[in-house]
């Protein structure tokens, strides 16, 4: 199990890393919640046997995996138990921890790491980022923005959410306080003409990375999807690789619809990755483990607050301990 | 898209064919679908283990007679438990017996409060109401402009306070209505999370200050398990009087409904169903339960061709299919409506029963292209009456629409099917002569 070695090495590490911390008490009520009930179901030197097993999926479930995903993480990790002949119920714990960040890094391996550094990416770097309403698509890029530019990158945002009122006005706000530019016009103007002028002035101002809003769209409208793809096409007029990412807004208190809103924006803006916002409440946003299992995709960044610094990069490890953490561990 | 749980419950049910019962035992597999079915849909756990509880007491020694197949019994048992669950109480809104009713709005972050604040302006505005928004939220960025531009697409006035606080805001607005005659005061809150305990107390002080007729908490159709820690977090500290569930125009089954109605017990006021301001309406408990349990939701599909197809071309149709004048023309036209409301798995993903047979079916929305293009190449005497299309025109039709002879052939099947089985519909018992209606093959892939 050279895999697993590796990743507890990466736990220590990143235990020490200075986002954890945030993490951790962001998630303080719903993994003590969790884990109370885990360590319910596993302590006491109990046998593995399948109520046991029924106990862990309810668990899973009540997480927001999903029925299916839950269910294939149970039958995985009762063939390692078979295999392995564990016999007792504490070393389930480990064992579900580890088939969900399997889950994680069979889907991050299929992509290039995404950093604020942009090491060997293209100029400008484009993000396109999409979701349904209310998922925090406006917040999350004014949090990117800041991020991006406190790392020395040169950042402009197009505003092209020209639907909902006061859009515009509300990313402003954000790129005031990030410092950065920003492209808009009038609300009810052709998005995707927002977008076309926000990467011509991105080229011409000699910009780092360019961040595409959109507006809130619930996947199962026709014309907005299309316009959705339209936005795509057109930024790809003076650059055939953008947009670099097309990034998928999630809230993590959404169920498993979220899996439905994934599979239809995939269809009009391939999705490179995906944003788990809202972090810091009591919802766990488990839903991503399913996603990231069907459709491959990296989770990259996760919000955990309203401040303008409460974005982080995503960490598997650091997801799943912080949900998985033993309290005692988390206060040490 | 989803299976409908009737389809799965008649395979789980299969073992009781010829029993007369149903007992503890046959129904044990129906039991785990419907479990699934719920929690595929979002309802909480434990308001799931509670309901699967209740149904089986129900279901368990009811005799299965009449056309009904054992999976269609238990699935009405289910479905109206939930009705009378979720539709129990009486949902509309109240008002102060005297002085301004007051209408707290609050939630979490993204919600809908602020969309939702605007259309029930609308919505009071129509009922004779003179409505007043009030803008509480100082916190999201741009928050209170967003109400402003609702409060003038809605011609209501919306009040704040510069550079005040969220309490302030609420109890200078109090006076504003009295000066200015409102009788209705919709307080818009900041989103917050529940365990932010500062935010909590300062919407509870609000609430004390303001002693609302109704505090309405505001919830996104598509929240999971979670919805019921923070439906019964707000509750705690609110006294909730109704709940609002948001963007049920999407496509989640919307357990939540069910999870927070158990938890609350109080009744969803509205559904908020578009983006439009108008788009708001009250709750009807059978719709959700159909949605839940994934039959469909044909009232859905009614008012959304009731949107697109003009009255009288509709009885015209209607008139047309009863006697069984239906061409080719008119279907030209019917896809043309079709094409309008939407992607057409998505139609037929609402019309109950469809769901299961469309299962493996892979419908393209292309294939209309093709189909519109063989029609285009007939001439008009062709489309109203097919049965004069022989094999020379068959030829011209397939070379003028670029397609080959056995398109053309396979539309002209397809089209005589169609009037079979709208024969058989004009017969009545529409979802069950689908089933064994085949899907015409030009729309597989």
């Amino acid at each position: 199990m050279g895999f697993f070695d590796k990743i507890k090495a990466k736990v220590t590490s990143v235990f020490e890393a200075v986002g954890f911390d945030k993490l951790v008490s962001g998630l303080e009520k719903t993994r003590a919640a969790f884990v109370n009930r885990l360590q319910k179901v596993l302590g006491g030197g109990r046998k593995i046997d399948a109520q046991l097993l029924d106990e862990v999926e309810e668990i899973l479930i009540t997480s927001d995996i999903g029925v299916t995903t839950s269910a294939k993480i149970i039958e995985n990790v009762k063939a390692t138990v078979k295999k392995e002949r564990f016999e007792n119920a504490e070393q389930i714990y480990d064992l579900i921890k580890q088939e969900i960040l399997a889950i994680f890094a069979k889907a991050q391996q299929q992509w290039t790491p995404l950093d604020y550094n942009l090491t060997g990416k293209s100029k400008p770097y484009s993000m396109l980022i999409v979701g349904v309403n209310g998922v925090g698509k406006t917040t999350t890029i004014g949090k990117l923005s800041n991020n991006f530019k406190n790392h020395g990158k040169k950042v402009i945002i197009g505003a092209a959410d020209t639907f909902r009122a006061a859009a515009n006005e509300q990313l402003e706000v954000w790129a005031e306080r990030a410092g950065v530019d920003i492209v808009s016009q009038h609300q009810g103007a052709d998005p995707a003409a927002v977008a076309f002028d926000t990467m011509n002035a991105a080229l011409a101002r000699d910009t780092d990375v360019v961040i595409i809003d959109t507006a809130g769209r619930l996947h199962n409208k026709t014309h907005l999807m299309t316009e959705l793809e339209k936005i795509g096409r057109v930024m790809k007029k003076n650059r055939a690789d953008a947009p670099n990412e097309v990034l998928l807004v999630l809230d993590a208190t959404t169920g498993q619809n979220a899996l439905q809103q994934a599979r239809e924006f995939t269809k009009v803006a391939p999705l490179t990755g995906l944003i788990l916002t809202k972090l810091d409440g009591t919802a766990k946003g488990g839903i991503v483990i399913a996603i990231t299992d069907e459709l491959q995709l990296p989770v990259r960044f996760i919000g955990v607050g309203e401040k303008i610094d409460d974005l982080q990069l995503f960490d598997p490890v650091a997801y799943v301990e912080a949900l998985f953490e033993q309290p005692e561990k988390a206060d040490s | 898209m989803f299976e409908s749980l009737q389809s799965r419950l008649e395979q789980a049910l299969k073992k009781m064919r010829g029993q007369a019962k149903i007992t503890e035992e046959n129904i044990e597999e129906a039991i785990k679908e419907i479990r699934t079915a719920f929690l595929d849909a979002d309802v909480n756990f434990a308001v799931v283990k509670k309901f699967i509880e209740d149904i089986k007491a129900k279901a368990v020694g009811m005799e299965v007679k009449g056309n009904l197949l054992p999976g269609q019994l238990v699935v009405k048992v289910v479905y109206d438990e939930l009705v009378e669950l979720m539709g129990a109480q009486k949902s509309e809104l109240l008002y102060a017996r005297s002085g301004p009713t007051i209408i707290l709005v609050a939630g979490l972050q993204g919600s809908g409060k602020t969309t939702f604040c605007g259309k029930l302006s609308v919505y009071l505005k129509k009922k004779g109401r003179q409505p007043l928004l009030v803008a509480a939220d100082i916190y999201r960025p741009a928050a209170i402009e967003q109400l402003k531009v609702l409060g003038q697409q809605a011609n209501v006035p919306v009040f704040t306070v510069e550079n005040a606080n969220p309490r302030q805001i609420a109890s200078d607005s109090l006076q504003y209505a009295r000066k200015y005659n409102r009788d209705v005061i919709i307080v818009d809150t900041a989103g917050r999370l529940t365990i932010d305990e500062e935010m909590m107390n300062e919407v509870e002080d609000i609430s004390k200050l303001l002693n609302p007729v109704e505090t309405l908490f505001v919830c996104d159709a598509m929240t999971g398990q979670d919805a019921v820690n923070t439906a019964k977090a707000f509750h705690e500290r609110l006294n909730l009087t109704g709940v609002v569930l948001t963007k049920l125009d999407g496509d989640t089954r919307g357990g939540a409904a069910l999870s927070i109605r158990t938890v609350v017990g109080k009744p969803i006021k509205f559904v908020g169903i578009g983006e439009k301001i108008d788009a708001l309406e009250l709750f009807h408990p059978e719709r959700i339960a159909s949605r839940i349990l994934g039959m469909g939701d044909i009232l859905t599909l009614v008012e959304k061709a009731q949107s697109e197809i003009d009255e009288k071309e509709a009885a015209k149709l209607e008139e047309k299919i009863r006697k069984n004048e239906f061409n080719l023309q008119d279907f030209l036209e019917q896809l043309k409506v079709i094409k309008r409301m939407g992607s057409l798995k998505d139609l037929l993903g609402m019309i109950p029963g469809m769901d299961s047979a469309m299962r493996n079916v892979q419908i393209d929305d292309k294939a209309f292209s093709k189909v519109e293009a063989i029609i285009f190449s007939m001439t008009k005497e062709e489309r109203s009456n097919p049965k004069i299309i022989n094999g020379g025109r068959r030829r011209r039709i397939a070379l003028g629409s670029g397609s080959s002879i056995q398109d053309v052939n396979r539309l002209l099947k397809q089209f005589e099917d169609m009037q079979k089985m709208m024969k058989m519909m004009t017969k009545g018992n529409m979802a069950s002569k689908m089933r064994n209606f085949k899907m015409p093959t030009g729309f597989r892939r």
